[in-house]
């Protein structure tokens, strides 16, 4: 009767174990399988096909004025790419704004080019002039691969806009409440099996911050930071984030400084 | 003589005392700020079934929106006052029914979908449930924002009291938890009554797996 009990409990125990271990080993396989797939395609990221054309793009003549890209400062002086990317979002006194890369590549095009922005902000991701510009922003942001997040907020236009940005992040509203911080406030949450990073802390700011832009296995695409904040934006339920408007230049400046200090991953590879 | 010191110690206490409260930087909800407000107007375009209204937000949202001060001590008055005005929009179901079809709520909490600008009008929306809950055992793809449901009435019983509290709770999670991350269900029209009766089965009905 005790031995029946005993191997009773123990069968049950061992089930229960099971139970408990295929579940979680079933979780902890899908995390797994994109770290592998990470890894076969470690030597080859997709965004390399896009940060050819976008050297491509940067050297050739185009526009009204036919003229390249390679005289633009991205705030390091006239032509310098290298590095650039690890500090921007930054203040251009040309402009006397606050830009963040795509931003300031739009200025670029419109001054050395002669290109119409609103041609630039109107076209859908992926499409037209866009495609020119996620090509564009592969080559420059590889070129800041293993640099150390470096934004500054010593200006004080730099300042406001790291405090506009950190409100946004809080920001809730439409029909779901939700504002960035729903999502990215806390440490080891999840949506469904996707992890989170805590953006309010450094080292998920990093996580986040330093792995964007990047090519996206599930759409087979090259998505620029711009597109990930406007994604944001659409699961959050927000209306429509205007290319390059101000809230995606204060949210990315309050992410980029919360990173401060954390690595450029660029082009990231991302589920 | 005595007296005069003592007026003076008085005052001087007196004077240590205002100053101590002026200095006391006392946490108060966020300002309106002209500035952020024009960003947000400037920077968001009206796409599909996502109006511009959708950035007009409501006291609950105004109020979550400074955590820090949502937070504090001295919130707790506006925190009592945000979970009653949540709890007063709630409506018991009108044909007092409050469990419906398990299997549908199953359907229901699975789809995450609607009401973004890439939706239709007419795009069912889903409960969202297993976006942030773990619920059936069986499904291992659940998210980790709210706790885990699993066993939810067999933990907690099927008393009236359980019944009811899950019902508001589903309805609008703000009337217990001002600044709650579960969106308020019934108070956006996200699901209608139906779909609620089967969230709720999901969750209350004995026959229902999460109760096995």
């Amino acid at each position: 009767m005790q031995r029946k009990l005993t191997l009773g409990l123990a069968t049950g125990l061992v089930a229960t174990l099971l139970t408990m271990t295929s579940s979680v080993y079933a979780q902890k396989s899908a995390t797994d399988d994109i770290a592998k797939y990470r890894e076969m395609i470690a030597d080859g990221n997709p965004s390399e096909l896009y940060e050819a054309a976008g050297e491509d793009l940067w050297k050739k003549p185009a526009g009204p004025k036919n003229a390249t890209l390679e005289k633009c400062d991205l705030g390091l002086g006239a032509g310098v790419v290298k590095g650039a990317a690890a500090q921007l979002p930054r203040y251009f006194k040309d402009t006397n704004k606050v830009q963040d890369l795509e931003s300031r590549l739009m200025t670029c095009m419109q001054v050395l080019q002669g290109r119409d922005p609103q041609e630039m902000i109107d076209a859908p991701f992926q499409k037209g002039p866009k495609k020119d510009m996620e090509a564009i922003v592969a080559y420059v942001v590889t070129l800041s691969k293993g640099d150390k997040i470096k934004v500054s907020t010593a200006h004080p236009k730099e300042k406001e806009m790291y405090d506009l940005g950190k409100r946004a992040f809080f920001f809730q509203g439409g029909p779901m409440d939700f504002s960035c911080a729903s999502c990215h406030a806390e440490n080891g949450k999840r949506i469904r099996l996707q992890d989170l990073p805590n953006i309010t802390e450094q080292k998920g700011a990093a996580l986040g911050w330093g792995y964007w832009p990047a090519y996206r296995v599930s759409s087979g695409q090259f998505w620029t930071m711009q597109q990930r904040l406007n994604d944001c934006y659409r699961q959050q339920r927000f209306p429509f984030p205007i290319y390059g408007s101000d809230v995606t230049i204060a949210l990315s400046m309050y992410m980029a400084k919360t990173a401060n200090g954390g690595t450029v991953e660029t082009p990231g590879l991302k589920r | 003589m005595k007296i005069t010191h003592l007026k003076q110690l008085l005052a001087i206490f007196g004077f240590i005392f205002a100053v101590g409260l002026v200095q006391t930087p006392a946490l108060a909800q966020q300002k309106n700020d002209p500035k952020f407000n024009k960003m947000m107007q400037d920077s968001f375009r009206a796409e599909g079934i996502a109006g511009l209204n959708r950035i007009d937000q409501d006291e609950t949202q105004k109020f979550c929106s400074d955590p820090k001060f949502a937070n504090s001590k001295q919130a707790e008055a506006m925190r009592e006052k945000i979970q009653k005005i949540n709890m007063d929009s709630i409506q018991q179901p009108s044909d007092g029914k409050y469990i419906g079809d398990w299997k549908n709520g199953e359907k229901i909490a699975q789809s995450g979908r609607g009401a973004t600008w890439t939706d239709k009008a007419d795009t069912v929306i889903g409960g969202g449930c297993y976006n942030c809950h773990q619920i059936d055992p069986k499904e291992i793809s659940y998210g980790t924002i709210g706790p885990s449901l699993t066993g939810y009435a067999k933990l907690r019983g099927y008393s009236k009291e359980v019944v009811t509290y899950t019902w508001n709770r589903i309805n609008n999670a703000k009337a217990y938890n001002a600044c709650s991350n579960m969106p308020r269900i019934a108070h956006f029209k996200l699901l209608n009554e139906q779909q609620i009766q089967d969230v709720m089965a999901l969750l209350l009905d004995p026959e229902s797996p999460v109760n096995k």
